[in-house]
């Protein structure tokens, strides 16, 4: 009846999980409790859980983002700390655990929080910057969120029900066959990522959509911003890269489930198949996750340099010549499988080629910084840390990039250094760059920058605290994943790694504290032109937040950085806006619970599989078919926002700016 | 408007910068110029980049075929090239079908949509059948996907279009039903589109299978 699930699935024996699981469990109990007591439910439930406004989709995805960066954060936490007490010793992590927390924390790190960050802040911004209303697909965003959402909630299911992976993040065979990894960890990961990683793809399909078909009238290819040419490479890359990471997870799903023998040891199976088609998405996926964070960097060191980019066309033409390369390297993952120095060296080269259009990244933003008014606020914090960073993690990446160093330093903590290099210091910098630039769009009022600041010098320096050493270590020959040690020359590398770590713990907390007196002091803080920045491009120049149609009327684009442009003439000509245009009503895409449900039968679908409880999983099945067909059943999609009332929002928003350009003159 | 009024004064050069901002007011390069595309362009626009990342899906077990056939050539069995041929004829007819019930639907015959779709959906759940009856077949013969890497990856590659072609089966169902309670309206026609180029797609897909599964390797 219930497949593989018993009461033994449950750790009753492991205190930190269920601890951990506990405690989280009680705050969410908590929360809930708080939502319906001060009847806050409703509104939930209508405006962000049913939402398929992308401003709002892009927010939750923030946020989940975020919460499941304190879970990959405690895992972190817990792998430095066990190193710190595992000297000649056993620690207080037993290997079976901590083989699970290692591959926990990479899939969720990558999975659950670079990944929605990036979506979510693509999700948001792009259509702004566009100057349009919503994403192509508004509903199909909903279900992608909430997919995502899913796979989440599987991963943080194995806490308590089962166990997880001990296979690392990227499963490889035959550990991770049913033969050498026969409970249900390695379905869990299966499980969590297929679903994910459907609702991933669906957005990419949605971007890439919306930034080629539907921009505002005028904005050509080379007028718009940098970080929506970004969002489309990163976009396309989706939807060319997760597909095989579909079919390569089904491949295993099927090894597990039915007995193939795609990767198995025996009867003709092939498992560097599967570390090739793995790879073959895995390396597009680190351009997914970092090309969106090129593109925030460009538009906040444009915006705190107060200049255009330095080099727009060739900033555009590196980012596509990386789209493009970033398939042609994934062997340099492996090059220890041994494909002949041929085949190694073409992949070294190539690998060695892409840092060029990155070198011609680093230079424009620099060149952009040359000459301009700088202003040191927290995104641009965020932003040179990231240059400084970014350009040594790449240097050790181009090192490894030599097949015969490569050798050497494979599977070291060299490599660990180098990967959390990169992904620190772009991917999750270029985040928190973000977070801090649009935030004000957001919700109408900025973070506090005392504690920005604060919580970048943490990150900054326990970043580098933590992470340099590990190169070291790598060199003094220490391999990854090591429960325990005892090499005495190794231990004062490892217990400065700690305190690095301890660093960024106090970085997470200031950035919590920031939110915390954010939220407290917002009257002070609000953004009353909807223009905190003095911005560049066109979403500045909708009220913060932008109501639900984003526009009242869609804008005109007549040249690069078209709101800069618009501020430019508005104060040679001493008036911001022309005569007021004439109001349309707008129509707006209706609410719908479909995302949701989809994903809550998503749930049902994996958590049956992965136990073996089919009959479950075909009520999951049916479900998901019957919310499709709900959905395709309604007869109202849209509703209408009428003339009048957006010309009361446009007309506010217009008074504002007339007011703050009079005063600058 | 002036050049210099787009640009901010403390970049007097431009560097990296289209200074024709007057001549590009006039004709911006690219699209975009008329501002969002249609709502039919658009859905049939993502519903081709979901079709072209559901092939990248299939090539990776094309890949995956061509890699563990290639390890065991002996292992390819003799094919009942008849069958596969009925196969490929029903699918293509299908197809062809279902391209004259779009041609019914742009002219809101419903009786003739409906008839066209039920006749495409027919030949699909034919073809559905005489592939089962292959796998069945094959399975009894000891020549089922636990049976050897060949196999995993020939029921795997085939039987993930077998799939698709049922998804596609009880969309279609779901279409005529659609089309029958709500009429011909806009969305449902941007969705019978939609359906039309899945149809399709699926197609080109079994082409690719019939050549590279069927025909190059195991023709007798």
């Amino acid at each position: 009846m219930f497949g593989r699930l018993t009461w033994q699935a449950i750790p009753w024996s492991e205190p930190i999980p269920l601890v951990a699981a506990g405690v989280v469990g009680l705050f969410l109990a908590a929360v809930v409790v708080w939502v319906f007591i001060k009847g806050y439910a409703p509104y939930i439930w209508k405006e962000w859980i049913t939402s398929v406004d992308h401003k709002r989709i892009g927010v939750m995805y923030c946020l989940l983002a975020l919460v499941m960066l304190l879970r990959g954060f405690s895992d972190a936490v817990m792998m430095r700390s066990q190193q710190a007490l595992a000297f000649q010793g056993g620690g207080y992590l037993p290997p079976d655990h901590y083989n699970q927390i290692f591959s926990a924390h990479g899939t969720i790190m990558i999975f659950f929080v670079a990944m929605p960050f990036v979506i979510g802040l693509m999700n948001f911004v792009v259509p702004l910057q566009l100057g349009i209303r919503d994403v192509a697909f508004p509903t199909l965003n909903s279900v992608s969120f909430w997919l995502t959402a899913a796979g989440a909630l599987l991963i943080n299911i194995s806490l308590v029900v089962g166990e997880f992976a001990r296979t690392g993040w990227l499963p490889y065979p035959p550990l991770s066959e049913l033969q050498y990894s026969p409970g249900v960890g390695v379905d869990y990961y299966l499980w969590s990522l297929q679903i994910s990683g459907a609702g991933t793809l669906l957005s990419g399909v949605n971007l890439v959509t919306t930034i080629l078909k539907m921009r505002a009238p005028g904005m050509s290819y080379t007028r718009m911003p940098v970080f929506c040419w970004t969002a489309l490479a990163s976009n396309l890359l989706i939807v060319a890269a997760f597909p095989v990471l579909t079919a390569v997870t089904a491949m295993l799903v099927l090894d597990r489930y039915l007995g193939f023998h795609f990767f198995t040891n025996e009867m003709g199976g092939n498992p560097m198949m599967f570390v090739n088609l793995i790879w073959v998405w895995g390396h597009p996926e680190v351009y997914i996750l970092v090309l969106p964070a090129f593109g925030v960097f460009s538009e906040v060191i444009a915006t705190f340099s107060g200049k255009p980019l330095f080099g727009y066309r060739s900033m555009v033409a590196a980012t596509m010549a990386i789209c493009l390369l970033s398939w042609l390297v994934w062997l340099h993952h492996f090059f220890t499988m041994g494909a002949g120095a041929d085949v190694n060296g073409f992949f070294g080269i190539m690998t060695m080629i892409i840092a060029v259009p990155t070198g011609v990244k680093v230079y424009n933003w620099l060149f952009t910084m040359y000459g301009g008014k700088v202003r040191f606020e927290p995104p641009m914090l965020w932003s040179i840390g990231f240059m400084v960073t970014f350009v040594i993690g790449g240097m050790t990446g181009v090192l490894m990039a030599v097949p015969p160093a490569d050798f050497v330093l494979h599977n070291s903590l060299f490599l660990v250094a180098h990967f959390h290099n990169v992904i620190i210091g772009g991917v999750l910098f270029g985040a928190f760059a973000g977070y801090n630039y649009w935030f004000p769009k957001a919700f109408g009022f900025r973070l506090d920058e005392k504690w920005g600041r604060r919580a970048f010098w943490l990150w900054f320096v326990g970043f580098y605290a933590a992470f340099m050493p590990l190169y070291v270590l790598g060199l003094l020959g220490m391999t990854r994943r090591m429960q325990h040690f005892d090499r005495p020359e190794w231990y004062p590398w490892v217990l400065v790694a700690a305190a690095g770590a301890g660093l960024i713990t106090l970085g997470i907390g200031a950035q919590i504290i920031q939110l915390a007196v954010s939220i407290r002091n917002r009257a002070m803080l609000k953004d009353t032109t909807g223009d905190p920045w003095d911005g560049r491009t066109l979403e500045w120049a909708t009220a913060s937040p932008p109501p639900a149609f984003n526009f009242a009327v869609m804008p005109n684009v007549k040249g690069e950085e078209p709101y800069w442009g618009m501020k430019t003439k508005a104060r040679e000509l001493a008036h911001l806006l022309t005569a007021e245009p004439s109001y349309q009503p707008i129509s707006v895409p209706r609410n719908t619970a479909t995302g949701v449900v989809t994903a809550f039968f998503a749930v049902l679908i994996g958590f049956a599989m992965i136990w073996r409880i089919y009959w479950l999983a075909g009520i999951g099945f049916i479900g998901v078919y019957a919310a499709f067909v709900a959905f395709a059943w309604r007869d109202r999609s849209e509703e209408e926002i009428s003339a009048t009332e957006v010309a009361r929002l446009d007309r506010e928003n217009r008074f504002v700016r007339t007011s703050a350009l009079a005063e600058g003159l | 408007m002036s050049v210099v009024s787009s640009f901010s004064p403390v970049d007097p050069h431009h560097i990296g910068h289209s200074n024709l901002t007057q001549r590009t007011e006039l004709d911006a390069p690219g699209h975009g110029e008329g501002g969002p595309a249609s709502k039919s362009v658009i859905v049939s626009y993502g519903f081709w980049i979901f079709l072209l990342s559901d092939i990248v899906m299939f090539s990776a077990f094309f890949a995956s075929f061509q890699v563990l056939a290639g390890d065991a050539t002996d292992a390819a069995p003799r094919f009942d090239l008849s069958n596969v041929a009925v196969e490929t004829g029903c699918l293509l007819l299908s197809s062809f079908l279902c391209g004259i019930a779009s041609l019914c639907a742009n002219r809101r015959r419903l009786f003739g949509t409906e008839m066209f779709l039920l006749l495409a959906g027919i030949l699909g759940a034919v073809f559905l059948t005489l592939e089962i009856r292959e796998f069945v077949g094959m399975i009894q013969q000891h020549q089922g996907p636990a049976d050897g890497a060949y196999y995993s990856a020939f029921f795997a590659l085939v039987g993930c279009h077998g799939l698709h072609v049922t998804v596609g089966l009880l969309w279609l169902g779901t279409m005529m039903a659609q089309i029958f309670a709500k009429g011909f309206r806009q969305d449902i026609l941007r969705r019978l589109a939609c359906f039309s180029l899945f149809w399709h797609a699926l197609d080109i897909v079994w082409v690719a299978i019939f050549s590279l599964v069927y025909l190059m390797r195991f023709a007798p």
